[in-house]
């Protein structure tokens, strides 16, 4: 399965597995955090033949990883490739549903939105990722919600989405099916170095011994790295979605636009998102809530803007995730150099598209010391070194009143 | 440097909107609770407004929201004016709040309920979202009364998915204040105060009772009560249960009980219990308590917010409603097969909820088929939000009414435990199911408009991974950002 829009990968994800099976054999890895990163990352770690300990707070894929939109398209990323060629492959891999579709629309209602379209798909076709513009007709054949208010749009031939909460449970389930252990509701309390390296992580579940390390925390990240002695600059705030009852299924479900993200479910939900975020305290022990808010009634009228044929369908549910960001919204995806068997990774809020392939960036930097796929390095934790107490403040990312729970 | 001189014009700021207008007082239910806590604070002085979501659309009574209707309603509750009239007569004391001074809005739903607190600071002031036929808005307030009564509890067995299988509060609703039911012959389960009365005034508005159901050895509720149906010639079926109900196209024809007995009736009445209706309460972040004398989960201490009648925890008479309501479920689970289903809205059935199985829509290849929720047992306690994503099982347009206590006396029964060592599924606003059209603000701020944007606002992270550190990146950063304020 290759898509119209992407160069034709040089090895199938199946070689790739047969490729990695056994590299880490022996190998005890301690995962903190059992999100979407922290999963897959587990995951091509146990399919390298490591012994993996999944260690989470709370539920797996409790927090951002499983309130988010869903999508799958993200050209700006250098792991966006491997993105493109292990998607397709998921369900067979894991072996429960992921519910992948491929392919995307953006369209437009308003002038302004569809220059912006126009110019990220000319960055696309720049890039060699084929990304076709649309007419306002030509969505409306395409999108039956669409109304007579779209000016046109653009058609990603690559790309795609899938069901977060599924993903999620799907890559834990397949790791504990290769033998890996996942400690629900046990919070790490420290860590146990020797010899510059960790060699042993403590939770609330025990000891947990380990070769290596991956935090890929979310926002606790930053508390649970500052025990190490590394500072992670990160900021979390909170952003909200809605869902409608089921419209009629149309032909492309990964569709948005009109700043919104989001997608019809295969049931035929309309979940979307977007619109203001509130920057919040972090806590170490994670968010005391997650609460939505009035901003239902803007997402709300956004998604009637662009599916005006489904203004009249009933929103069933609001809800809100916590995302963290680094100081400019890239990831970092770096082994540190002390302790030097820990590596941390964060994918500042756009992590659940390209799981399938940072999970495979992290065992490559667990197991090999760099990635073997494509170039990290401007991810590297480094480029904020000097950031400065104040960095929060200088872009306006401080909490704006002192959260209650403080 | 100063990003953006020290200011984000994506983040939420002040862009919430002020609400619409401000109330000493908002009351939400014009029950009798909620009328008395209207009329004392318009009486001292105060200004109030009382909303109820009462008549019902017909389109969300179809949705058996907010209570069971069980497709039992005449046509007349279509006629939106004829259901206001209705309404409106049914309760003497409206006109009286009104002649107080108190504000009346009916067919007015509460969907939500924000405060700032935990995670959400960014609210000018606590608000209540409110929609009506045309339009959702928010008003302000310095006390909130919740009077929202209860809603039915539903206990599924074979054939309870067809129209004909009801609760007494929706009962209760179409008899005594939309003179709408649409039965002829009714057969009641349970036999504690609810059904007893249920079975009274049914009888009293002209239909035909065929029977109680009870699953224990004798008759539950007040005895002058039980004595008033037993001299009405209502029969009562101790150690039964109905084991199917059987109908054709317009729902139930008649129900197949444990005994043997076959019952001929157009409608099977769900009287095992009302749930205190926490919606509002859950869904902003606010306290639960469990409480079974009271009817399950009940509100805990809230500041601000008081509960006033059914809404605040059934009246305490003794009577054990979590331990009567798990015999039944644990009853009606005997008597259902593994494809019996509990979530209506998304066809899950037992079978699929205790294997965690997802929807029909999905393949479910052989690691799939071999998890079940003991697989999920053993990662930690069976969390109700994790099985409702995988399942389905309440993420329907009924938003989990009609079945997320069954639900959570399934899971629990499952786990080996008592009812409530699984919580309850969360409440989301809004907790009426709204149209996009109804809910929408269309008169949102210039400052919500232009600080839009579709994610974090953050140029630099949509700019291509090779361009970074090329002079193309400026390139994309100010073209990204000029998109803004879509």
């Amino acid at each position: 399965m290759t898509y119209v829009g992407m160069p034709t990968p040089s090895e199938t994800p199946q070689e790739t597995m047969a490729k990695i099976a056994g590299t880490a054999a022996k190998m005890k890895v301690v995962i903190v955090g059992g999100g979407v990163s922290g999963l897959s990352a587990g995951w091509w770690l146990a399919r390298s033949g490591a012994s993996v300990t999944v260690l989470d707070k709370g539920i797996v894929g409790w927090e951002a990883s499983g309130r988010n939109g869903g999508g799958a398209s993200h050209y700006q990323s250098p792991l966006f490739e491997e993105e493109q060629r292990m998607w397709p492959h998921m369900d067979a891999l894991l072996g429960y549903p992921t519910e992948h579709q491929q392919e995307r629309l953006v369209i437009a209602v308003t002038p302004k939105q569809l220059n912006q379209y126009h110019y990220l798909a000319k960055m696309n076709n720049d890039m060699g990722y084929r990304v076709d513009l649309l007419t306002g007709d030509q969505v409306r054949a395409m999108v039956p919600l669409a109304g007579d208010n779209c000016l046109g749009g653009m058609h990603y031939r690559f790309g795609g989405h899938a069901n977060p909460q599924r993903s999620v449970q799907a890559y834990a389930w397949a790791l504990q099916d290769l033998g890996g252990r996942i400690y629900q509701h046990s919070p790490v309390t420290g860590f146990e170095t020797e010899g510059g390296k960790v060699v042993a992580v403590h939770a609330t579940s025990g000891r947990h011994e380990c070769d290596a390390v991956v935090v890929a925390a979310g926002p606790q990240i930053q508390a649970l790295m500052a025990k190490l002695g590394v500072e992670v600059p990160l900021a979390a705030a909170r952003a909200e979605m809605i869902v409608t009852e089921p419209a009629p299924m149309m032909p492309i479900g990964g569709v948005d636009g009109n700043g919104l993200y989001g997608r019809q479910t295969l049931r035929g939900n309309l979940a979307y998102g977007g619109g203001p975020h509130e920057w919040l305290e972090t806590f170490e022990a994670g968010p005391p809530a997650r609460p939505s808010s009035p901003l239902t009634r803007n997402l709300a009228r956004r998604v009637a803007e662009l599916f005006p044929k489904a203004a009249h369908l009933n929103v069933i549910r609001s809800w809100a995730g916590i995302v963290e960001n680094t100081p400019d919204g890239r990831p970092i995806i770096d082994r540190m150099k002390a302790p030097e068997n820990v590596t941390v990774i964060t994918m500042s809020g756009v992590g659940f598209g390209l799981s399938p392939a940072s999970g495979h960036a992290v065992r490559d930097l667990v197991v090999d010391g760099q990635c073997s796929f494509t170039d990290l390095a401007k991810l590297s934790l480094s480029r904020f070194d000097g950031i400065g107490a104040d960095w929060r403040e200088q872009r306006g990312w401080q909490p704006q009143k002192a959260d209650l729970a403080a | 440097m100063h990003v953006n001189n020290g200011t984000d014009p994506h983040a939420i700021g002040t862009k919430l909107p002020a609400p619409e207008a401000r109330y000493d007082v908002v009351v939400v239910g014009a029950g009798p609770a909620g009328l008395a806590a209207a009329l004392a604070g318009a009486g001292e002085g105060k200004s109030v407004l009382l909303v109820d979501e009462n008549p019902i659309p017909g389109a969300a009574m179809g949705n058996d929201v907010p209570l069971l209707f069980g497709g039992r309603m005449t046509t007349a509750t279509q006629n939106a004016e004829r259901m206001l009239e209705t309404v409106f007569m049914s309760e003497p004391m409206l006109e009286a709040a009104m002649e107080a001074g108190v504000e009346v809005l009916l067919g007015t739903s509460a969907w939500g309920v924000y405060r700032n607190g935990p995670g959400v600071t960014g609210l000018p002031e606590s608000v209540v979202a409110l929609a009506d036929k045309d339009r959702g808005w928010i008003v302000g307030y310095n006390q909130l009364i919740l009077a929202t009564g209860a809603r039915d509890l539903a206990i599924g067995f074979p054939g309870w998915n067809q129209p004909g299988v009801m609760g007494a509060a929706a009962l209760e609703r179409l008899l005594a204040h939309y003179e709408a039911f649409a039965g002829k012959r009714v057969l009641i389960v349970g036999s504690h105060d609810l059904a007893l009365n249920a079975a009274l005034l049914a009888r009293e508005k002209g239909v035909e009772v065929a029977g109680l159901v009870e699953v224990r050895s004798a008759p539950q509720g007040d005895a002058a009560l039980a004595d008033a149906v037993r001299a009405a010639q209502i029969p009562f079926y101790l150690e039964d249960a109905p084991a199917e109900a059987i109908g054709g196209i317009d729902g139930v024809e008649r129900v197949r009980l444990l005994s043997g007995a076959v019952i001929d009736v157009d409608t099977v009445v769900l009287a095992i219990g009302l749930v205190p209706s926490i919606e509002l309460i859950d869904a902003m972040g606010g306290k639960r308590v469990l409480d079974g004398a009271r009817g399950g989960y009940i509100p805990g201490e809230n500041a601000g917010v008081t509960c006033v009648g059914d809404c605040a925890g059934l009246a305490d008479t003794g009577f054990d409603h979590v331990e009567y309501r798990m015999e039944w479920a644990r009853e009606l689970g005997k008597l259902s097969a593994p494809d019996t289903i509990v979530c209506q809205c998304e066809e899950v059935t037992r079978a699929d909820l205790l294997g965690v199985q997802p929807p029909r829509y999905l393949e479910r290849p052989a690691p799939m088929q071999a998890r079940s929720l003991n697989t999920l047992i053993q990662d930690g306690p069976p969390n109700p939000d994790q099985i409702k994503r995988l399942t389905r099982a309440g993420m329907g347009v009924c938003q989990g009414r009609r079945c997320r206590d069954q639900v959570a006396m399934m899971l629990a029964m499952a786990a080996d435990g008592p009812f409530g060592s699984v919580p309850l599924a969360t409440h989301r606003a809004p907790v009426r199911p709204l149209p996009l059209r109804i809910l929408a603000d269309w008169e949102e701020s210039e400052d919500m408009r232009a600080g839009w944007d579709v994610w974090f606002g953050i140029p630099t992270q949509w700019v291509p991974y090779r361009d970074i550190d090329t002079p193309r990146e400026r390139e994309h950063q100010e073209a990204i950002a000029e998109g803004w304020s879509l």
